[in-house]
C-alpha cells in the first residue's frame, strides 16, 4: 500500500510538472539549476500534493475530500496546520483536482463517504504538515547558518530559539522549495496538540453567509445553456415517441435532444428549459416495473422473511434455545424507501471539446464520475478536468455507483458541443430513485426465567446496494452484502445463541447508500427490539442494556453518559416519555436519550441528549454539529420519511409530500463527547442510527404503543 | 424588457413576464447567492427581500415585482457585516450552507421588524425555511445573538 501511494505521488508530480506545475519539478527532477528556476518562477513551496505556501505566508491546503457540510474543509486543514505550526488565520482551502495522489487511503479511488475522511487522513495529512515544517526549519537554519535543532516553528514562523530571530513561512518558501523532503517525519505527541481537540470555527462560513460560496448549481460559463430532462415515470421505462413542437416553440428553447435517460430540453436558462421539458409529449413503454407497489413489495418481503436466507452470523443453537426459553418474543419491523433530498438539487456542468473536457459538479465520487463521463465522451479520463464544487448536501446521493447525474450530462454535452448545465428539479430528485432500500425484518428472542436473553433470531429482507456495482466483489461475502447487515450481525449484547440471515431480493427500484447506510434500519430494529425485551423482562431499558454490554466499555460509557445527562429514571408527567438507544457505526459509539410528548396523538420530540465517543477529537464543534445534524436527519426520516410506489410510480414529489423537519419541530439537542485516546473515527453518519429507536422507545414509554414500522406519522398515537 | 431594482441598482432583463424572480436573479443577473431548492415555496432557499418583506422568489413572477426594491444576500450588507451574518459566523451555523442565504434573509427581515424576537416569533418567521443539515438549533441561537446586537441597527439593509 505504501509503495502504491508513493508511485501515485510520483505520477502526480510528473503530471504536474508536465503541466507547468512549477515548484513541484524541483523535488524530483535532477539538476539544481532547474530547481532554482522553478522556485523563482513560482516562489511557492509545495512539498507534497496537499500543501502550497506562497510568499504571502498563505498556506493553501488542497483538500481531497468533498465538503458537503460535514466540515472537512476545516477539519482536514487542521490536521496539516497542527504539525506545520501554521498561523490558522493564514490557512486557505482549495478543492483538489482529480489525481491518484488524492485517492481515498483505503478505497483506491478519489471519494468521500463512509464517515472516513478524518480517520483515513489522520496520519497522512499530519505527516504532510510535519514534512513541510521540517523543510521550512531546514531552510531557515541554512539561512541563519545554525543547527536546525536549535530552531522551531510556531504560528507561521520559524524561530531560532537561542537568538529569538524569526522568519515568516512566506519568506522561506522559495528556499524550502529547493530542499529534498525528509524521509523520517516524527509526529507530535497528542498531548502537545495546540489546535486539534479545540473548538475551531469553520473556514467556509464567511463565504456561506454572503452568497459567495459556489455550489455546482452556481457555475456559469460564457455561452452556457441549461438543460432539464424528462425521465421515465417508471424505473426502466423506455421512450416510444416524442412530440416536441410545443417545447421548441417556447422562447429561449434551443434544442431538444434524446439521451439514454430521457429527453433533454436545452435552453438559455432554467426557466425556459423547464417550461420546455413540461411541454414535451412523450409516450413511454413502462416495462416490468409498472407492476411495483409498496404494498406488494411489503407482502413479498414478509413472505421471504419467513424463509431461511444467507447466513450473516451464527453462534450457538438459537432454534433449541428458543424452544427452551421461558418467554419468547416475536416481532416484525418495516422501514420504507427514503430519498436523500439534499437541499441543492443534482446538477452537472460540462464543457466538451473534441480533445478535452471540463466538468463542474458537486460529487463524492470524482474518479468514478470522471471515468464514466470519459467513456460517454470518447476521451481518456486524464483528458477531463473535473472541478469539485461545494455540495449542497450529499448524504450519499452524490456518491452514485452509476455516476447517473454526470453520465446523463455527458450525453447532453456530447450532443450540444457547447457548455451545458443539467439541472434536476426537486420533483426529478424525489422521483429519481437511488433510495435507501426498503427493509423488512422478522425477529425473535427467548428470555430465560430471570429475563435475560438466551436466543436471538433475526431475518433481514431488502435490496443489496452494491450487487451489480463495482463494489460487489469487495462487499458481498457468501451471498451477504455486509452493508445490509451492519449493526445487526455485530450485536454488542451478550446473547449466547444468535442467528442473523439475509434475503436480498432484486428490484427495478435503484437503491443507494443513504447517510448511515445499513445502520439506518438495523439500529431501529435492534434497539427497538431490545426495548421490547427489557419490557418483557420487567427490567429498566438502561440497566438491561448495560448488563448485556459486558466488556463493550465504549458502548457502556456513552450509554452511561447519555442517561446521566438525560436524567434517566427521573419521573415525567403523563403524556411524556423518555427512550434511549445506543449504537456503534463507522467506528464511533453513540447513545441518545429522547424525550417526547404526545398531545392529542400529536408527537413532539422535546429534547435529545447525545453522547458520542469518536476517538480523539479534531474539531469538537464539528462533532457537535454532526451529531445535531444526524439527529435531525434521522428524526425527519423517523417522523415523516417515506417514498412509496403505486403502479410503478413514485407517489411523492416535493417537500409538501416528502416533508423535512422544520425549526418549530426542532428538539433541544445536547451533545457530550467522551474523552478518548483512540484513533479518530466517523462523525458524519453515527449520529443518525440511534434517534429513530430512541424516539420510538420514548413513545412507548409515553403511550404504551410500540411502533414497529416507520414513519411514525403513519401511526395513531391517540391514547 | 423588464426593469428591476436589485440591490440598489436598476437592471433591465429580456425574459418572459412569468419568469420567476429567482431565475432572473440567478440566470440573467448572475446573483447566484439566492438558491433553488423546490420551486414551489416549500423550502425557502430562494428567500429575498422585496421592499423589506421576505418573499419566496421561486414563485414570484418577475412581472409582479414592478418598481419594488429587491434585496438579495449579495446586497444584505457590505462584506458580510449585517448582524445576522456576523452571528451566523459566531455560532458556526452553516454546514453545507446551501439553505443559509434564505435563512439569513428571513432572519434579517424578522429582526428588522422585531428587535427582540421570542422563540415563538422565530418559529413563525423561520419555519418556512428548510435546512437538510439540521442547523436549526444554531440558527435560533444566532438570531438571539444578532438581536442582542441590533440595537441602533435601522434594518435598512434588511
Amino acid at each position: 500500500m505504501e509503495k502504491q501511494v508513493d508511485e501515485n505521488r510520483r505520477t502526480f508530480l510528473a503530471v504536474s510538472a508536465a503541466a507547468g506545475g512549477g515548484l513541484l519539478m524541483g523535488l524530483y527532477l535532477p539538476g539544481l539549476s532547474r530547481i532554482a528556476e522553478a522556485a523563482t518562477e513560482t516562489k511557492t513551496f509545495a512539498p507534497n500534493a496537499f500543501i502550497r505556501i506562497g510568499t504571502d505566508d498563505v498556506v493553501t491546503v488542497m483538500v481531497n475530500k468533498s465538503e458537503m457540510g460535514q466540515g472537512v474543509y476545516t477539519s482536514l486543514p487542521m490536521l496539516i496546520a497542527e504539525e506545520l505550526e501554521a498561523n490558522w488565520r493564514k490557512v486557505r482551502v482549495e478543492a483538489a483536482p482529480v489525481d491518484p495522489a488524492y485517492n481515498h487511503a483505503a478505497w483506491g479511488i478519489q471519494a468521500t463517504g463512509g464517515s472516513t475522511s478524518v480517520a483515513t487522513e489522520w496520519e497522512r495529512l499530519r505527516k504532510a504538515g510535519a514534512t513541510a515544517r521540517m523543510m521550512l526549519i531546514a531552510a531557515a537554519a541554512a539561512h541563519w547558518k545554525v543547527d536546525p535543532n536549535s530552531c522551531r516553528a510556531e504560528n507561521g514562523h520559524v524561530i531560532h530559539s537561542p537568538t529569538n530571530r524569526h522568519l515568516p513561512f512566506g519568506a522561506l518558501a522559495a528556499a524550502a522549495a529547493m530542499l529534498i523532503p525528509p524521509s523520517e517525519v516524527p509526529l507530535k505527541d497528542p498531548r502537545n496538540f495546540k489546535l486539534l481537540g479545540r473548538p475551531t470555527r469553520r473556514l467556509d462560513s464567511a463565504d456561506k453567509v454572503t452568497g459567495k460560496a459556489l455550489f455546482g448549481l452556481d457555475v456559469r460559463l460564457p455561452g452556457m445553456l441549461t438543460a432539464v430532462i424528462a425521465r421515465a415515470p417508471v424505473f426502466g421505462g423506455k421512450i416510444v415517441s416524442v412530440k416536441d413542437e410545443r417545447a421548441k416553440g417556447i422562447s429561449g428553447v434551443k434544442a431538444v435532444v434524446q439521451v439514454p435517460s430521457g429527453v433533454a430540453v436545452v435552453a438559455n436558462g432554467f426557466w425556459p428549459a423547464k417550461q420546455g421539458r413540461d411541454a414535451l409529449e412523450i409516450q413511454w413503454e413502462d416495462g416490468s416495473a409498472a407492476k411495483l407497489s409498496t404494498s406488494g413489495l411489503r407482502e413479498h418481503y414478509a413472505q421471504l422473511a419467513k424463509t431461511a436466507g444467507s447466513v450473516a452470523k451464527k453462534e450457538g443453537d438459537p432454534a433449541k434455545a428458543l424452544e427452551r426459553a421461558a418467554t419468547r418474543i416475536d416481532a416484525e419491523y418495516a422501514v420504507p424507501y427514503l430519498a436523500h433530498a439534499p437541499m441543492e438539487p443534482l446538477n452537472c456542468v460540462i464543457d466538451f471539446k473534441p480533445d478535452r473536457c471540463e466538468i463542474w459538479t458537486g460529487t463524492q465520487f470524482q474518479t468514478a464520475d470522471r471515468a464514466a463521463a470519459a467513456a460517454v465522451l470518447g476521451l481518456k479520463p486524464e483528458q477531463i478536468k473535473l472541478h469539485t464544487m461545494l455540495l449542497g448536501g450529499g448524504f450519499g446521493r452524490r456518491a452514485n455507483k452509476d455516476s447517473d447525474f454526470v453520465v446523463e450530462a455527458a450525453h447532453v454535452a456530447k450532443a450540444m458541443r457547447v457548455p451545458v448545465k443539467v439541472v434536476w428539479t426537486r420533483e426529478d430528485d424525489i422521483r429519481g430513485g437511488y433510495y435507501r432500500p426498503m427493509w423488512y425484518d422478522r425477529i425473535a428472542a427467548g428470555l430465560d426465567e430471570k429475563g435475560w436473553p438466551i436466543a436471538w433470531r433475526h431475518t433481514i429482507v431488502g435490496q443489496s446496494i452494491v450487487t451489480g456495482s463495482p463494489f460487489e466483489n469487495a462487499m458481498v461475502k457468501d451471498g451477504v452484502d455486509v452493508s445490509s447487515v451492519e449493526g445487526a450481525a455485530d450485536l454488542p449484547y451478550a446473547i449466547p445463541n444468535l442467528h442473523v440471515d439475509l434475503h436480498s431480493p432484486k428490484s427495478d427500484v435503484p437503491v443507494l447508500w443513504w447517510r448511515s447506510v445499513g445502520h439506518s434500519h438495523t439500529a431501529f430494529v435492534v434497539e427497538s427490539f431490545m426495548d421490547e425485551l427489557a419490557n418483557a423482562a420487567g427490567k429498566d431499558p438502561f440497566e438491561f442494556r448495560r448488563a448485556l454490554l459486558g466488556e463493550h466499555l465504549r458502548h457502556r460509557a456513552v450509554l452511561e453518559l447519555a442517561t446521566e445527562k438525560g436524567n434517566w429514571g427521573r419521573p415525567l408527567p403523563a403524556g411524556l416519555g423518555r427512550g434511549l438507544a445506543v449504537h456503534k457505526s463507522f467506528g464511533s459509539f453513540v447513545a441518545q436519550v429522547a424525550e417526547v410528548s404526545v398531545v392529542g396523538g400529536r408527537v413532539k420530540v422535546d429534547r435529545v441528549v447525545c453522547a458520542v465517543d469518536c476517538g480523539m477529537t479534531v474539531n469538537p464543534d464539528t462533532i457537535r454539529a454532526q451529531m445535531e445534524s444526524g439527529i435531525v436527519f434521522g428524526l425527519t426520516a423517523a417522523l415523516y420519511g417515506e417514498i412509496t410506489l403505486k403502479e410503478g410510480r413514485v407517489q411523492q414529489s416535493n417537500f409538501h409530500d416528502y416533508p423535512l423537519l422544520r425549526i418549530n419541530e426542532m428538539p433541544k439537542v445536547e451533545v457530550y463527547i467522551v474523552p478518548s485516546t483512540q484513533p479518530p473515527s466517523g462523525v458524519g453518519e453515527p449520529g443518525v442510527p440511534p434517534i429513530a429507536p430512541a424516539v420510538c422507545n420514548a413513545l412507548f414509554a409515553a403511550t404504551g404503543k410500540r411502533i414497529r414500522s416507520l414513519p411514525i406519522s403513519n401511526h395513531d398515537l391517540t391514547t | 424588457m423588464i426593469k428591476l431594482s436589485v440591490n440598489g441598482k436598476t437592471q433591465s432583463v429580456d425574459v418572459a413576464p412569468d419568469t420567476p424572480l429567482l431565475w432572473v436573479l440567478r440566470d440573467n443577473l448572475g446573483l447566484t447567492g439566492t438558491k433553488f431548492g423546490c420551486g414551489i415555496a416549500q423550502c425557502g432557499a430562494c428567500t429575498v427581500h422585496v421592499d423589506g418583506e421576505a418573499v419566496r422568489s421561486c414563485i414570484t413572477p418577475v412581472s409582479a415585482v414592478g418598481t419594488k426594491r429587491v434585496t438579495t444576500i449579495e446586497g444584505l450588507s457590505l462584506e458580510g457585516s449585517h448582524p445576522v451574518q456576523q452571528a451566523w459566523i459566531g455560532e458556526d451555523v452553516p454546514q453545507c450552507g446551501y439553505c443559509q442565504s434564505g435563512q439569513l434573509m428571513a432572519a434579517a427581515a424578522l429582526l428588522a421588524k422585531n428587535r427582540k424576537p421570542t422563540d415563538a416569533d422565530i418559529d413563525g418567521a423561520m419555519s418556512g425555511i428548510l435546512c437538510r443539515c439540521g442547523t436549526y438549533q444554531r440558527i435560533r441561537s444566532a438570531i438571539h445573538q444578532a438581536a442582542g446586537q441590533t440595537g441602533g441597527h435601522d434594518g435598512k439593509a434588511g
